[in-house]
């Protein structure tokens, strides 16, 4: 297959009054054609602002992609010029974020933001383009679709304008379609619609997915190959079976742990002791040392590389390293 | 919509009600009146005067006298002037119009356009030095700069002329007429701009600082756009929403002369006319003024509700 992206040492860091964060540190990955790839962490582990990092929209100047490269079909998006990279986004790659019912502009209709990037990048007509436009809201699964268009955002529901931000996203038939927790501000049943039609596009279109979520169910639904990122960098990545039937790192057993199981109740779920290390007080050590339970003197005080294990899972571990004095 | 508008007209009378009420209180109930100031007349001639004006009648039976009249288009009759408030008003506020028209114009076109870059490039040099240039503008004083500018563009460089709205004893028509009239606009208009344009482009900045920090302007750039259509499709339409309640506020400020401006520049304006009423406490004409303005002041409110109900679609009337 053939990689659609290629992301190689991405680093992004923002300037803050107290110092700088390193959002996304050394942070490497791939994703090849019509293979979706989850990349899965809490809050402020940076897989948010990797997927921006690819979009070119983190926010200068007080964030900037420091180091790096994103090659997007053999071209790395991070030498493009303003212009250049414009039309790429929205055309071959394009994104649907987190919340719909703020993601679209409220005085503008439906259609006119439907139409907007098939204008831009087909160069299509008014009247192409609002034909297109309503198609796709059918396509999208929206019915009355002529009246739809002439809606505005608010007369909406939070799931239909998730649908419209997928019709504005595939109008343009990307090649990669970078998701940023779709399905976290919907509710259940909404969720497994818009999983099952990005789904649907992806078999369809051939179209890759960079989907990102902190949610362990969207993952085993949806992946074919997971991306474990905590404070800014990779700690474990592998095909989505392997990974989860045997997780390797103590972070990725920690979330797996933390998954709750239907038909199985338990009194108290479980979670991972302690919290998220402040990102402006990270000296090199393994991040996660503080709240793991396997923490050695060596983790404390040297960064483990991310290495290769078995078929294709890759980990940043102390435990696993063979050279290892001691285990 | 329709019943809206009903009702909100219905809730305007009730409000032009009160207000007059209060205004002719105000007014009535100043110890002193036009006849007092005059002190070469006899007490027995004042007593006289005051049962001519009727002003030894009750205030209640006054004000209702005043409000019959007022139904009737007749806003009394100025003492000073001896002539009626209306036919003074329509000879004294277009002039007064004409100025706060232009300076309006430029204002908002100036706080606009340049509110827009600065937010766009905050804390860049140019966002810099347009906040210091404002809040150096907003600090000075109008009737400082106004004497200042006259000194330096009309007494020493003799660019333009430093007062009135025509030169003495001119006799200009047509063409002329009005080329002279914009000649002596100039300065009064250029002092109105620079005071007025601080605070609105400081408003625009903000608004379009929030606007551009919004979710959707992330989605518009994912979709490709040019940075311009960005800016102007997506954000300045959202960021220009909430100034259409000051819309509202100009309508007044646009008939209500300037009295600062006025006086300095010599212009025949409402505000010099109103000025000038006040020394000589004529009442009916102050009475018929603040009226006039309270009315525009109701009815800018109920247009700039109207404009939003058009401008902004999540707003139901």
């Amino acid at each position: 297959m053939d990689t659609v992206l290629d992301i190689e040492h991405l680093s992004t860091h923002f300037n803050t009054e107290e110092g700088v964060v390193r959002a996304v540190d050394d942070v490497s990955l791939r994703v090849r054609q019509g293979e979706i790839v989850c990349i899965v962490g809490e809050s402020g582990s940076g897989k948010s602002i990797t997927a921006m990092s690819v979009m070119g929209l983190v926010e200068a100047p007080a964030g900037q992609v420091v180091g790096g490269s994103i090659a997007f079909r053999g071209e790395d998006l991070l030498k493009l010029g303003r212009n250049e990279l414009r039309t790429v986004r929205g055309n071959e790659i394009a994104m649907i974020f987190q919340e719909p019912m703020t993601s679209l502009n409220p005085v503008l209709r439906i259609g006119e933001q439907l139409m907007e990037p098939l204008m831009e990048h087909r160069k299509m007509s008014k009247k192409a383009a609002r034909k297109r436009a309503i198609e796709l809201i059918g396509e999208v699964g929206i019915s009355r679709a002529e009246q739809i268009a002439d809606s505005y955002p608010h007369e909406l529901s939070g799931g239909m304008l998730q649908r419209i931000m997928i019709a504005i996203a595939i109008s343009c038939d990307p090649k990669l379609l970078i998701a940023d927790e779709p399905t976290t501000a919907l509710d259940v049943t909404i969720q497994a619609q818009i999983l099952d039609m990005l789904r649907r596009f992806k078999e369809e279109s051939g179209m890759s997915i960079l989907l990102i979520t902190h949610d362990l169910g969207v993952v085993a639904e949806m992946a074919d190959y997971v991306v474990v990122m905590y404070a800014g960098k990779v700690v474990e990545e592998g095909e989505v079976v392997a990974l989860f039937e045997n997780p390797q790192h103590p972070y990725t057993q920690g979330l797996l742990k933390s998954k709750p199981i239907i038909n199985q109740r338990q009194d108290e779920l479980y979670s991972i002791p302690g919290q998220v290390p402040n990102p402006l007080e990270l000296v090199p050590s393994c991040y996660f040392h503080d709240r793991c339970a396997h923490c050695m003197d060596i983790c404390r005080t040297t960064e483990p590389a991310l290495k290769e294990t078995a078929n294709r899972q890759k980990v940043a571990c102390w435990l696993y390293e063979e050279a290892n004095p001691h285990v | 919509m329709s019943t809206y508008i009903t009702k909100r007209i219905l809730y305007m009378i009730i409000i032009l009600f009160a207000a007059s009420f209060l205004i002719f209180c105000l007014y009535a109930l100043t110890p002193g009146d036009f006849i007092t100031g005059n002190i070469k007349l006899t007490p027995e001639r004042k007593a006289e005067l005051r049962e001519i004006y009727g002003l030894n009648k009750p205030v209640v039976e006054r004000y209702a006298i005043w409000m019959k009249n007022a139904f009737h288009g007749d806003f009394g009759y100025s003492l000073s002037q001896q002539k009626p408030v209306l036919t003074l008003f329509n000879q004294y506020i277009w002039n007064s119009f004409l100025l706060a028209i232009v300076s309006t114009f430029l204002t908002w076109l100036i706080a606009v356009v340049v509110g827009v870059i600065a937010a766009y490039k905050q804390y860049s040099w140019f966002d810099t030095i347009v906040m210091v240039a404002l809040f150096a503008a907003m600090s000075i004083p109008s009737f400082f700069i106004g004497l200042f500018l006259i000194k330096i563009m009309a007494v020493d460089w003799k660019w333009l002329p430093p007062g009135g709205m025509l030169t003495t004893g001119s006799t200009a028509t047509g063409f002329a007429y009005v080329k002279e009239v914009v000649h002596h606009m100039m300065l009064p208009v250029m002092v109105m701009t620079l005071l007025g344009v601080g605070s609105l482009t400081r408003y625009f900045r903000s608004n379009m600082i929030d606007v551009i920090k919004q979710d959707y302007i992330r989605t518009a750039r994912a979709k490709g756009l040019k940075e311009r259509k960005v800016l102007f499709t997506h954000a300045l339409r959202n960021a220009l929403l909430p100034a259409i309640t000051l819309v509202g506020f100009e309508l007044p400020a646009l008939f209500g002369g300037s009295l600062i401006i006025e006086k300095i520049f010599n212009w025949p304006g409402i505000g010099q006319l109103y000025m000038q009423s006040f020394g000589l406490r004529d009442y009916p004409l102050l009475m018929g003024f603040t009226l006039f303005i309270a009315i525009l002041t109701v009815i800018g409110t109920l247009v700039s509700d109207i404009l939003y109900h058009v401008a902004d679609p999540r707003v139901r009337l």
